[in-house]
Formats: C-alpha cells, structure tokens, sequence
C-alpha cells in the first residue's frame, strides 16, 4: 500500500508528518514499512530516520548521441521532440541533452540510424535502513532539471505488503505528479494561512485529476485563520491530522530528532492518524 | 539579406520585444526589397521548455541572415551560431526604430549569448 504525503506549499510539514509516521507505523503499530523520500531536489527523511546507506545506484537517461556521418538532415528527429531538445537548422543536428526527457522518439524517427541512445546520469538512488524501517532517497545531481525519471527509480522500491510511505516535493508540477501517480492515499499538509489555504487547493485540484482519494492534515494548526477548515468543510474534505504550533516540535526539527521520539505525548495524534488512514484504506 | 527582429506587436511601429525566445512576433524585414512580414511566435511564448531553440530555428527557417533582440540565451545563441545568423543587441524602441539603426550601422554584435538561460 502506497501513501503520498504532498503539498502544494513547501514548509509545511510533510517530512515532518512522512518520518514520524514511518516511525509510529513501525514502532507502535508493528507495520512493515519504507519510506521513499521522492523529494529529490532535497532530500531529508534519511537525516531524521538517522538512516544507514547500504547501497548508492546510479540512475541514467537515455539521451540521443548522433552520428554525423550517417545524418542526412531530414530534420525528423527534432519534428517529433516535444521539448525542443533536439533542433534541425539547414540540415545540421543540435543536441540539447539536459533539455531531454528520454523518450527515444528521435531515434525511432530516424530513417538514417544516424541516432542511438546514449547514458546521462541524473543522479542517484540510494537505499539503506533505519531500524527496522527501510529508507530510499533520490539524490538529483546538482544543476540537474529532470526529477520524474529518477523519482520513478526511487518508488520503483516500493513493494506490495508492506506500507510504503512517499514524501513527495511540494507544488503541484510533474515532479509531485510522478510522486503521487498510482498511489492508494495522498495526504495534503498544509498549515492554516492564506499561503496555505492558496496552494492546498491547487493540491486538491491535483489529486482531483488524477483521481486519487486524499484527507488534509494540518500542520502548526493553532496559528493563522479558519479559512483552510471552512474550506475542506465546503468542499467535503476530511481533516485528519492537526499538529498545534509548538515550539519544541520547531526545537526538535532544527536538530534533526523525530516528534515523536522526543515528545512521545505527539503519539496519540499518529495513532489516530494511523486509525483513520486504516479506516479510508482497504488493507 | 533578411533581419528578424522580436517584436510585442505584428507590424514595425511595435515595439520591439527584448526577449528572444519568448517573444510573440518576429517582424522579418528584407533588406533588398523593404518589405516586412510577420512570424508568429505565439507558440514558443507559451512553451514550458526550449523556446530560445525553437525560436532561433523559425528565424533560420524564414531566412534570416542577422536577429535584432534585446537579449538571447546560451541555447538559442548556439543554434543562431550554428546556423551563420548574427545577433544584434537593441532596446527600447520600436522595431522600424531598430531596423534603421541597423542601416545605420548603429547596432552592436553579440559575440555570445548575453544573458544565462531562464528555465533553470
């Protein structure tokens, strides 16, 4: 079973809520469980879990390399690229490489063979443990623009029997998307401000078109407004997680350490969050 | 010999857009003839990747010899490179403004690309 912690604001609490209901699944719950941190841009889950590598994959994208001896510049290649990554001017080929999806369109299309695949690594998968509790992470190399490839190498670890939690980046582009497609449950944090209120409904809008059942949790709950409540109440969203303002929570954070291993009267609320989620997902 | 120059508008008392890849119009004005037409660009103005690239092959394929712009990035730069067209800096004026200057052999050459990328 998958579960996607999202967002559409960043800051709002989905590691936060991701590791510590990792930590409660396994600990309390005697759960089999992973957590896939598909925030790959900047990932964090490992350094809460205190997680131990076991092993580092390199994940690569088949781009296009050109033979230009083979090319005879009929420009089909760059026709059928949809992101510009490839250009025929006057009947010589450009390569945009990190431009690039890999799809393998501009290879199939060439009637010359002047096209075969060549490797771009994106980055790294890297697998480890945390207790009983598996870790996998996305490392996205530096400067590097193309996160879905490598975010469907990090769930690529997800298996069946097991809860497989996801921390997805925050937004609501193709990165969130490659994180939340396909999975049993997506829970929306947000935190009770116009801010929030703004990017949980371009969340909702999302998950909406994808079709995937979701709840909202929200996060530093006591501070801000009404309006992120009257809206879930108006569009018949349940709330299923609200974590109050604290400051030892921020404390704890700031110093790497789970909610929950430090404040343990945080457990009721994880316990409740885990009943709820057992109740709206089919085991 | 034929100039493209980006422009906000469809005719040459627009003003000319100093964005290369994103903008709407290119006005192509040939030297030999003074005639004017227009491309439209409205495509890559939209496109979420790669409009500098596909902005620089619609220039290259309407036959223009020399790109009059306010700024153009690195890829954009490379295919007007590769294909032999020159890029001229200009800004603040209107496109026929631009073309004169141009007659005048009031414009600089850009010998790289001026700006970095924006999509990153």
């Amino acid at each position: 079973m998958n579960i996607a912690i999202a967002s559409g604001k960043g800051g709002t609490g989905k590691t936060t809520v991701a590791t510590n209901l990792a930590f409660y699944l396994q600990h309390h719950a005697k759960e089999d469980v992973a957590l896939l941190d598909c925030d790959v841009e900047e990932p964090n889950c490992h350094l809460f879990l205190k997680s131990v590598c076991l092993e580092t994959k390199k994940v690569i994208l088949p781009v296009p390399s050109l033979d230009p001896d083979k090319c005879t510049g009929c420009g089909k290649c760059s026709e059928i690229c949809q992101f510009a990554a490839i250009a025929c001017i006057k009947g010589k080929v450009l390569t945009f490489p990190e431009l690039c999806h890999g799809c393998g369109g501009c290879i199939l299309a060439c009637p010359a063979g002047a096209l075969s695949e060549q490797e771009r690594e994106i980055g790294t998968v890297e697998t480890g443990t945390s207790g009983k509790i598996k870790t996998v992470y996305g490392q996205l190399r530096v400067g590097e623009a193309m996160s879905p490839p490598l975010i469907r190498a990090v769930k690529s670890h997800a298996q069946n029997g097991q809860i497989n939690i996801i921390d997805s980046p925050p937004g609501t582009s193709c990165p969130v998307i490659q994180a939340v497609k396909g999975c049993d449950f997506v829970l929306l944090v947000t935190e009770p401000t116009p801010f929030g209120l703004n990017d949980l409904s371009l969340a909702v809008e999302m998950v909406r078109v994808l079709g995937l059942p979701f709840a909202v949790g929200i996060n530093r709950s006591t501070i801000g407004d009404e309006k992120v409540r009257e809206y879930c109440r108006n569009e018949k969203i349940p709330i299923i997680l609200e974590i109050p303002e604290d400051r030892e929570i921020a404390s704890m954070y700031s110093r790497g350490r789970l909610v929950l291993e430090s404040l343990p009267h945080y457990m009721e609320k994880f316990e409740k969050l885990y009943l709820q989620l057992k109740e709206v997902i089919p085991c | 010999m034929k100039l493209a120059v980006s422009s906000k508008g469809e005719n040459p008392d627009s003003p000319l857009d100093e964005r290369f890849g994103r903008a709407p119009f290119f006005i192509v004005y040939d030297l030999e003839n003074d005639t004017c037409t227009c491309i439209d660009n409205k495509q890559n103005y939209n496109s979420p990747q790669g409009a500098g690239i596909q902005s620089a092959q619609n220039v290259v394929n309407a036959g223009a010899g020399v790109v009059i712009t306010g700024n153009v990035g690195p890829k954009a730069f490379q295919v007007l490179k590769a294909s032999g067209v020159k890029v001229c800096l200009a800004e603040g004026m209107t496109v026929k403004e631009a073309i004169n200057m141009y007659k005048q052999g009031r414009l600089s050459t850009a010998e790289t690309n001026n700006i970095e990328g924006h999509w990153v």
